[in-house]
């Protein structure tokens, strides 16, 4: 039987699945076994209580599914007196997301969520439907070096940081995270998306905008894990698409530790597991014994590069 | 459990007719059912009958499953659909689902043809609850509102609870669930649009009357913003408790996603609750009408 832990830091994921901040929440035990997970991924928390977003906040594209929820919450002292809890009864390490719109106010709500259940901080400064100097500071290189410098200043919890698909050049932005202090990285969160309705001509989300979320994102959020990997030192979580045990496998080969699933478990409520248990069969099969002889083993460097063989090969 | 096909494009570990269930202290399951019937009622609605693993069979009134669809037209149908069960038989090991086919998951769900599998998940949600004081209900609704409401019905009858349905409809030829209200033994009342009778003001009178005849320790709608508004005011004038099923665009369905947040009015102030979870069902009183 395949060994399937992985190491983020300090920190060891008996499987490297795990869901995505916001797809998720304990409400799940109803249906699946929390404790199989790799870790488990809380909802992104600001200091405020927070409505959210108007209605609606989903719809559905020929593409994949656009979303805009407004981060609503009870706000952090209701988080960490009821909420965590709610997690601590599993035994995954706990990884807690965090926004906020300004960089002070992100340090002091991370030193806050500092407490004992939690494992690892999760500074989410990727939504998609936020500004770059307001909360989604993932959009800039300075701004994430900034953001995760005062962060890292006020919390010595494991400190993963979730980039934006949407930003330029991820791989100098993750660089900047990385110098800044974070112990991993999570790529990505969702790509700002439009749907306009043609029957009524108004936009179908409530907020306007939403994030993009869709296994056609695999492609290229793989890319990015990709291109990052070859950049930076520190571990690197891929989310995007994740729908069976070969896209763990995939990720994995691009360089990533783990990888986080939204959309799969709302088509599947039970798919996290099913997961899980096709990528210990998936390994079993091939003789592999220790699930991370996969990361960054994509074998890219004796590529064929003369377009003459390469087009003579078989198929 | 089945082996899982590497080159499928999702995965799935859904609970199959007789299938030991790995996770017993389970509250929802993800369940593969096998699709007995799928037949037209009238023009507009189809009835489904899934046989299912046992577990599915602990639905209870007002709460629904989330089905998914099979696409209508090649196409990904990428979202579940919420949907209210309509019966279930326990002995049958059989879940029912009435809809009225419109959109594309429903249409999708039009084309199942006995023999075909058809993915569910649930029972989710908290359901209609009926207090044991209660002797006589008055449960109002229209269109595939009435599906909603039909268990509650059974579940009436089976507690002794005397039931009064007003089945509110464009016309005779799309009546919901009548037969089934009959023979529950609920005295039904049909009023509709092509003769005036489903006019609110008709319908005030229908309910004053059951209100003077003590039948009416609760009331219960589904599907009509105008019913709801009807019931509130006359809940509120008599004193009388109900409850509401609502709708909203589901994600999840656990409570986690909160996509499906409605407006209610608690003590006097505007809240949000998430449909799925804290609902379908809610204090009639606490729905905003849409
Ligand atoms: C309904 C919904 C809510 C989300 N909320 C959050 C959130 O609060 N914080 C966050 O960092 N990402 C959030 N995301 C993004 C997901 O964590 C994840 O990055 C994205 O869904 C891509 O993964 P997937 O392709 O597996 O769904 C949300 C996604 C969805 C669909
Ligand atoms: S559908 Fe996700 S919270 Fe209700």
């Amino acid at each position: 039987m395949v060994d399937l832990t992985v190491k983020i830091g300090d920190i060891t994921l008996q499987n490297p699945v795990q869901p995505a901040s916001g797809a998720f929440s304990w409400e799940y035990n109803d249906v699946i076994d929390l404790n199989r997970l790799g870790a488990l991924v809380a909802k992104t928390i600001c200091r405020e209580p927070r409505l959210g977003n108007p209605t609606p906040r989903m719809a559905e594209t020929e593409a994949g599914i656009i979303q805009s929820i407004g981060l609503p919450g009870k706000g952090i002292e209701y988080f960490v007196e009821h909420i965590v809890p709610e997690y601590a009864r599993f035994t995954p390490p706990l990884v807690v997301s965090v926004s906020s719109e300004s960089i002070e106010d992100f340090a002091a709500l991370a030193e806050e969520l500092s407490v004992p259940d939690v494992d690892v901080i999760e500074a989410n400064i990727s939504c998609p439907t936020r500004n770059a100097t307001g909360g989604n500071f993932a959009m800039h290189e300075d701004y994430t070096r900034d953001c995760i410098t005062a962060i890292r200043a006020k919390t010595r919890k494991p400190l993963w940081v979730k980039l934006s698909p949407n930003a330029g050049d991820i791989v100098s932005i993750a660089r900047a995270a990385e110098d800044a202090g974070a112990d991993a990285l999570v790529i990505a969160n969702t790509f700002l998306s439009l749907k306009i309705r043609t029957d009524n001509f108004r936009p179908a989300l409530g907020n306007k905008f939403g994030g993009l979320v869709s296994p056609a994102l695999k492609p290229i959020v793989l890319r990015m894990v990709y291109q990052v990997a070859k950049a930076v030192k520190i571990p690197i979580i891929g989310i995007g698409g994740v729908t069976k045990a070969e896209d763990v496998v995939e990720y994995m080969l691009a360089g990533a530790t783990a990888v986080g699933i939204g959309y799969a478990g709302f088509r599947n409520p039970t798919a996290l597991i099913s997961i899980i248990d096709d990528l210990a069969a998936w390994c079993d099969e091939r003789g592999i014994k220790k699930v991370t002889e996969l990361i960054g083993a994509v074998r890219d460097q004796d590529m064929e590069m003369d377009t003459l063989n390469a087009a003579s090969a078989g198929v | 459990m089945t082996t899982p096909d590497p080159n499928e494009n999702y995965t799935d570990a859904a609970l199959r007719i007789g299938d030991v269930d790995p996770y017993p202290q389970r509250l929802v399951g993800e369940f593969i059912g096998i699709v007995t019937r799928n037949d037209w009622v009238n023009d507009e609605y189809k009835h489904v009958v899934l046989k299912v693993h046992e577990h599915a069979t602990k639905a209870y009134a007002g709460q629904m499953f989330h089905l998914l669809c099979p696409s209508p037209d090649g196409a990904e149908v990428w979202m579940r659909r919420p949907m209210s069960v309509y019966r279930v038989d326990k002995t049958a090991g059989e879940v029912e689902f009435l809809y009225k086919s419109e959109g594309r998951g429903t249409r999708g769900m039009a084309t199942l043809q006995p023999g075909d599998e058809f993915n569910i998940a649930g029972p989710l949600g908290v359901g209609f609850k009926l207090q044991p004081s209660w002797k006589n209900i008055v449960v109002l609704g229209r269109g595939v509102g009435l599906a909603t409401l039909a268990p509650l019905s059974q579940l009436a009858a089976e507690n002794g609870v005397g039931v009064t349905a007003i089945l509110s409809a464009r016309h005779e030829g799309v009546v919901m669930s009548k037969e089934l209200f009959d023979d529950l033994g609920a005295h039904t009342i049909t009023v509709l649009d092509s003769d005036g009778s489903s006019d609110v003001e008709n319908v005030e009178r229908i309910l004053e009357t059951l209100i003077a005849q003590g039948k009416t320790d609760a009331f219960f709608t589904c599907g009509s913003n105008r019913l709801l508004k009807l019931m509130q005011r006359l809940g509120k004038k008599h004193g009388i408790p109900g409850q509401v099923a609502m709708e909203q665009i589901m994600v999840c369905g656990f409570g986690a996603c909160y996509v499906c947040v409605r407006t209610f009015e608690v003590d006097g102030k505007r809240v949000l609750k998430r449909v799925c979870r804290d609902g379908p069902v809610f204090n009639m009183q606490e729905a905003v009408g849409w």
